[in-house]
């Protein structure tokens, strides 16, 4: 039984290599460079990962296209009278370009729980870098592909009339980027707590499709039921979605009474919030979602 | 203790006191103490669920002890963790590769990740690869690589960073025999090589006989550590194993006409006398119970192990397992915490 030849033993020294001079490296103190260059290679990491992803950026695109296009087009008859002539899909346009940073924003997010249920998130965990940084680059990266995805549909602008102007290309693209980094944080605050991938796109769709629907993405946001204003004030996205539209509708050349109609702006008691203020809540609300995201994952063993 | 004399001596590479993990009611880890030498390959034995993996997991500062103290490469486990991380290694039990990635990338990351300097990645990489027979599929995704492969880059992984201690959480675990084999080329040339202490956990027993010490570990706590020389010497007896019809009457036998006290273990009774071959003869003139086979065999880790824990490994596996289906059923039965 032990006696015999055992398969793990082979001490033959002439199949050894040939003896080199060993390379040594050493590690150095952990320092706030050390955390600046961890951040980036996490962040570039996430770039790779969608390069190389090529579905990923067509199946993120189909949801928000297909609302653009067959939505706006099927329902262009129903709604004429109310849009003043204006096509239906210029006036969800704006609305598109906030969900497709709203799709691929999540997906990104979901990658926390891809590394944990693969491993590689214990890779990053034992490194000598601190939690923050992991998750700061999670983000980061997770908001410049968002934010790329959201290009593809700013390129569209030209298909549903509207024209193609430098200073609202940048505006709007300085918004997306704003609006990407939010929900990659609000994305990864759920993550961090969640094993299992089913389980967060479950958690995702129950939270992500009403915060698209409530937002006034399809829908001026005035003259609403009470209780749909009450919500659609407190639905993040809505602060995104306004300020697209006032920018996109501002180089638009239509009717005063379609602008009131379509354009009428987000209020706080009767109090039109400007374009500034929307992107502070954006920030704002996203920086508490990361600080709450680092929070929970830094006390994870 | 060794890590406190400040002129620079030796060291011991880890050293631990009265370690205690507990989740919960688990009292996973119940006060484990030893020391490992700088340049040793020290090897920890037992049973899954035995606390192995919880104990190196403290170790190498992804979990946080319930109380005791360790340090590795002279540094505190819980104050010192970033001087710990920087000095160790880490090969899992599963498998912890960027599939996505190439080999040649998933290396380069983690050398950015530990802040290798630029210049010297490159001739690391073509070393620690080499070493592990990958040099010439750096540039495939690792997605393609077999169990094989991969547990091989993880170990050129670990090493990227010369670290001083290297864990391998069993590092040749569903791998087959061949892998295995070359592993164990690595792990030993890694030896010869570098100046570094590999700290391992295993179940399978040959490949405990490979390292200079073993620490045997069950429910918790270590039950024996040495070399395995020096456990299976002191354990001195010769193991015959019996085949029989009837194991509880061939055990009541032995008992009355030997005075031998026998065990069953995977089917088939043994016990251990000090010389096997001459006991043999004696049990087939005198037992008068039919015995359909037997086999004598020396002194092994499984006696070891047998000796100090009172069951096999397998034995105590499948225990181990029995009690996990029994708490999972609960689970399943009482809901979920």
């Amino acid at each position: 039984m032990s006696t015999t030849t055992d398969p793990v033993r082979s001490p033959d020294p002439s199949t050894s290599p040939p003896r080199t001079e060993i390379v040594r490296v050493s590690v150095p103190e952990r320092s706030f460079g050390s955390e600046l260059r961890a951040i980036k290679i996490v962040w570039r990491r996430e770039l790779i990962r969608y390069r190389s992803d090529r579905m990923r950026m067509a199946t993120t695109l189909v949801q928000p296209l297909l609302f653009l296009f067959v939505l706006g087009s099927g329902l262009q008859r129903l709604s004429s009278a109310g849009t003043h002539g204006v096509d239906l899909k210029t006036f969800i346009y704006p609305g598109i370009l906030a969900i497709s940073v709203l799709f691929t924003a999540m997906f990104s997010a979901a990658s926390i729980v891809w590394d944990r249920e693969f491993g590689f998130l214990r890779e990053m965990m034992v490194a000598p870098i601190r939690r923050s940084s992991i998750v700061i680059g999670k983000c980061l990266g997770g908001a410049t592909v968002a934010a790329t995805q959201g290009v593809i549909v700013i390129c569209l602008a030209g298909v549903v009339h509207v024209p193609y102007n430098a200073v609202m290309i940048i505006e709007i693209f300085i918004l997306q980027l704003l609006l990407a980094f939010s929900i990659t944080a609000f994305g990864i605050m759920i993550a961090v707590r969640i094993k299992q991938m089913q389980s967060f796109m479950g958690v995702m769709q129950m939270i992500v499709t009403p915060m698209f629907f409530i937002s006034g993405a399809l829908f001026p946001a005035s003259g609403l039921p009470g209780w749909l204003t009450v919500l659609n004030r407190l639905d993040p996205l809505t602060y995104a979605v306004d300020p697209m539209r006032r920018i996109v509708f501002s180089h638009l050349t239509i009717s005063a009474a379609a602008r009131r109609a379509l354009d009428p702006g987000v209020t706080w008691w009767g109090w039109r919030v400007p374009t500034v203020l929307e992107a502070g809540v954006v920030v704002a609300l996203g920086l508490v979602m990361l600080a709450v995201a680092i929070w929970e994952f830094s006390a994870t063993d | 203790m060794s890590l406190t004399d400040s002129n620079g001596a030796t060291a011991a590479a880890i050293s631990v006191r009265d370690l205690v993990k507990t989740f919960g009611e688990v009292r996973a880890v119940r006060g484990v103490n030893f020391e490992v030498a700088t340049g040793e390959v020290f090897g920890f034995l037992g049973p899954n669920g035995a606390g192995k993996t919880t104990t190196i997991n403290m170790l190498c500062t992804l979990a946080k002890p319930t109380s005791g103290a360790a340090s590795v490469a002279g540094h505190d486990v819980v104050t010192e963790r970033d001087g710990v991380r920087r000095n160790i290694g880490l090969v899992f039990q599963d498998p912890t590769l960027d599939g996505y990635l190439t080999a040649e990338q998933n290396l380069r990351l983690h050398a950015e990740l530990y802040g290798v300097q630029s210049d010297l990645v490159k001739p690391r990489m073509q070393q620690v690869m080499e070493m592990v027979g990958l040099w010439d599929r750096k540039d495939s995704v690792v997605g393609t690589f077999s169990g094989g492969m991969r547990r091989r880059l993880e170990i050129a992984r670990g090493l990227m960073h010369s670290p001083r201690v290297l864990f391998l959480d069993e590092p040749t675990i569903g791998l087959d025999p061949q892998t295995r084999r070359s592993i164990w080329d690595y792990i030993r040339e890694l030896k010869e090589r570098e100046e570094i202490t590999i700290f391992m956990t295993t179940h399978y027993m040959d490949e405990a006989e490979w390292c200079d010490r073993i620490a045997i570990m069950d429910h918790g706590e270590i039950v024996a550590l040495d070399s395995p020389e020096t456990l299976k010497g002191g354990v001195g007896m010769d193991r015959v194993t019996i085949h029989t019809d009837d194991n509880d009457a061939a055990i009541a036998a032995l008992e009355r006409q030997f005075g031998i006290e026998a065990k069953t273990s995977e089917g088939a009774v043994s016990f251990g006398v000090p010389a096997g071959e001459e006991f043999v003869p004696r049990l087939f003139a005198e037992f008068g119970l039919p015995i359909r086979s037997v086999s004598i065999s020396r002194p092994t880790l499984d006696d070891v192990f047998m000796s100090y824990t009172g069951s096999s490994i397998r034995d105590a596996e499948e225990d181990q397992s029995k009690h996990r289906n029994r708490v999972m059923m609960q689970m399943m039965s009482g809901g979920r915490r």
